[in-house]
């Protein structure tokens, strides 16, 4: 039989379609109704305001933005760097990213253990700084009285683990760029960093889009590593909506919480478009 | 002043030698263009005077100066590209403006020049545009007009003409001709396409596996090929060869008739002569024509002289058919000998 070439590419879809409207779409529906319901019945605000009017909100959501501040940046600015050089090597280039990949085969929970074997009382930190001869006995470092080094081990084990995504994006987004541009900037006078500048970042345009809301969503979805490493003394969103839902058996809080988180994710992701928009003709 | 010197210029990539000691002068205000098939060196040779390629051994000089080990932008040079190379997130005032950018140029000063090449490329109502919304022939001019508002010492253009289609092929080439020559720069003109380099060329050069076989004006590699190669890869339908047997001092046998050639004493010459050097006529060569191609302003007539394939272009009106015998006469003065072995021009 022959199918009309006008209809097949949506019978091809259909199937994906049908799967997304009926494992997410749907949920994504009933979690609303969770959010928004009450418990006399009919829509309200109610869950929204418990878990907004709860003390550990504000401190949840400003841990969640501080981290995500704090490690996006530094992630791309080290997926640009890394993804630069690996695009001007010539030899051994899949190499050196298959092993810059590896962290993201680990699951986050793995990667936040992993952390905590060197920050922990008995970790290597420990065992070098004392072998050294730093400090005469271990000293425990993720505690409330450190609030900053339990922050910078949550940043740097995301930082470790999460920015080869990043890096695989715009490897392939620098690949995409024509050498002859790169060769005219050469002979009209453009520094490497004016190469950049002028011609790499605004290129790569479309890779950083995808790059960033990726990497600033899944920052606010931030949960296995800050429970390994911090546990309560840093407390996250996602880690709140957990608690919601196992902890206190209030599905209700649980479900407002995750679609606060979806609304921030959902503001930043136009944010960064907007930011990163191509200009309307400038094909790239 | 903007002389251009090669000296004793090579290249290789690993065990393959692109360029074999290059040695040329290219004058002030002159259009050299670097003719010849793909692989031949034409734009390896071009890429080293930019600087976007080093020589392995050789000197290049700009103007009294050395400029081999400068970077790009130290040259006093400007490239225009095969495909353009237009930055497609600019628009195409920022696109000619790039290098003056770079200088950083006050601001009315870039206006001022981008708005003049732009006058002269005729491009000036694109200015706001970007160049996804261009057709080929306009982002050509774009790449030509950001050349030109360097105000270079040299111009560089690598294939410049070759993604576009032949009707604004030729409309640019002679358009390009009258800008270039009008902004007195020297320019270097890279092209496999040997009309492009016979109308637009001051001097051309062409180049042979890594070589310069000859260095002359357009008619002087026309008329006067210093090689077989140049004889058979300039003109369309190239020159015939027929084998020369020597025939007592000055004297040459060519298919059964003796034709005045130089005094040498090789075994053996090249007899060689344009198709729109013959004529008919009572004595000469005779022919069998082959295939008849009548071409409108002239007749191509394809024909076996003994065993080679000789072609002849005649006047439209001459009635030929296939299988007819021609006698056909060279024009004397046209005639050129080469030596097989060398396969040099013998004077």
């Amino acid at each position: 039989m022959l199918l009309n070439a006008r209809i097949l590419p949506y019978v091809l879809i259909l199937p994906v379609t049908l799967f997304l409207c009926l494992f997410f779409i749907y949920p994504f529906v009933l979690v609303s109704q969770q959010a928004f319901g009450s418990s006399e019945g009919g829509w309200s605000l109610d869950n929204f305001r418990e878990v907004v009017d709860y003390w550990k909100f504000p401190i949840s959501l400003k841990n969640t933005l501080l981290l995500a501040a704090a490690v996006v940046p530094i992630q791309l600015a080290l997926a640009l760097l890394m993804a630069t050089m690996v695009s001007k090597m010539e030899k051994g280039r899949d190499m050196v990213l298959y092993i810059w990949t590896i962290p993201l085969g680990i699951s986050d929970l793995a990667a936040g253990i992993i952390w905590l074997a060197i920050f922990e009382q008995s970790g290597f930190l420990n065992s070098m700084l004392n072998g050294m001869g730093v400090i005469d006995k271990p000293v425990n470092f993720l505690t409330y009285q450190n609030p900053w080094i339990v922050f910078v081990a949550i940043a740097l084990a995301e930082i470790w683990r999460a920015t080869a995504i990043m890096l695989v994006i715009l490897v392939a987004g620098i690949g995409l760029i024509p050498k002859e541009y790169y060769e005219a900037a050469d002979v009209f006078g453009a520094s490497k960093w004016k190469q950049f500048t002028r011609i790499t970042f605004p290129m790569l345009r479309p890779s950083l889009q995808t790059a960033l809301v990726l990497r600033v969503i899944l920052a606010f979805e931030i949960f296995a590593v800050v429970a390994a490493l911090g546990g309560t003394l840093f407390p996250v969103l996602m880690g709140e909506t957990y608690a919601y839902q196992f902890d206190l058996l209030n599905s209700g809080a649980a479900a407002a919480m995750a679609l606060i988180i979806l609304a921030i994710s959902i503001g930043f992701t136009l944010i960064i478009l907007r930011i990163l928009r191509v200009p309307k003709g400038a094909s790239i | 002043m903007a002389e251009i010197q090669i000296k004793n210029v090579a290249k290789s990539f690993g065990a393959y030698q692109a360029l074999n000691n290059i040695n040329l002068t290219i004058a002030d205000q002159e259009f050299m263009v670097l003719l010849g098939a793909s692989g031949c060196g034409k734009s390896t040779l071009l890429r080293i005077i930019a600087g976007l390629e080093t020589a392995t051994s050789g000197e290049v000089w700009i103007g009294g100066k050395r400029i081999d080990h400068l970077s790009p932008k130290d040259r006093g040079i400007a490239m225009v590209f095969q495909n353009y190379a237009v930055f497609p997130h600019l628009t195409v005032f920022e696109n000619i403006g790039f290098g003056l950018r770079m200088q950083k140029l006050p601001n009315d000063e870039v206006t001022q020049r981008v708005e003049r090449v732009a006058g002269l490329m005729h491009i000036e109502m694109l200015l706001k545009r970007y160049s996804g919304e261009l057709s080929g022939g306009q982002r050509q001019r774009v790449a030509v007009a950001r050349a030109l508002a360097m105000e270079p010492d040299v111009i560089l253009m690598d294939e410049p003409l070759s993604n576009l289609d032949a009707l604004l092929r030729m409309e640019m080439r002679a358009e390009l001709k009258g800008v270039l020559a009008e902004s007195k720069t020297t320019a270097i003109y890279v092209t496999h396409d040997q009309v492009e380099a016979m109308s637009m060329a001051d001097r051309i050069s062409v180049m042979h596996e890594g070589n310069i076989v000859q260095a002359a004006s357009p008619i002087e590699v026309y008329r006067d090929p210093a090689a077989k190669f140049v004889a058979s890869f300039i003109g369309n339908p190239p020159m015939n060869f027929l084998p020369a047997t020597p025939a007592g001092a000055g004297k040459w046998q060519v298919s059964g008739q003796t034709f005045d050639g130089p005094n040498t004493d090789k075994a053996g010459l090249q007899f060689a002569i344009r198709p729109e050097d013959m004529a008919p006529a009572e004595h000469g060569l005779v022919a069998t024509a082959k295939i008849v191609e009548p071409l409108g302003a002239h007749l191509l007539v394809t024909c076996q002289i003994d065993e080679a394939q000789f072609r002849v272009i005649l006047d439209s009106d001459t009635v030929v058919k296939p299988g007819q015998t021609l006698t056909l006469a060279p024009q004397s003065d046209r005639v050129r000998w080469f030596d097989p072995e060398t396969t040099l021009a013998v004077a």
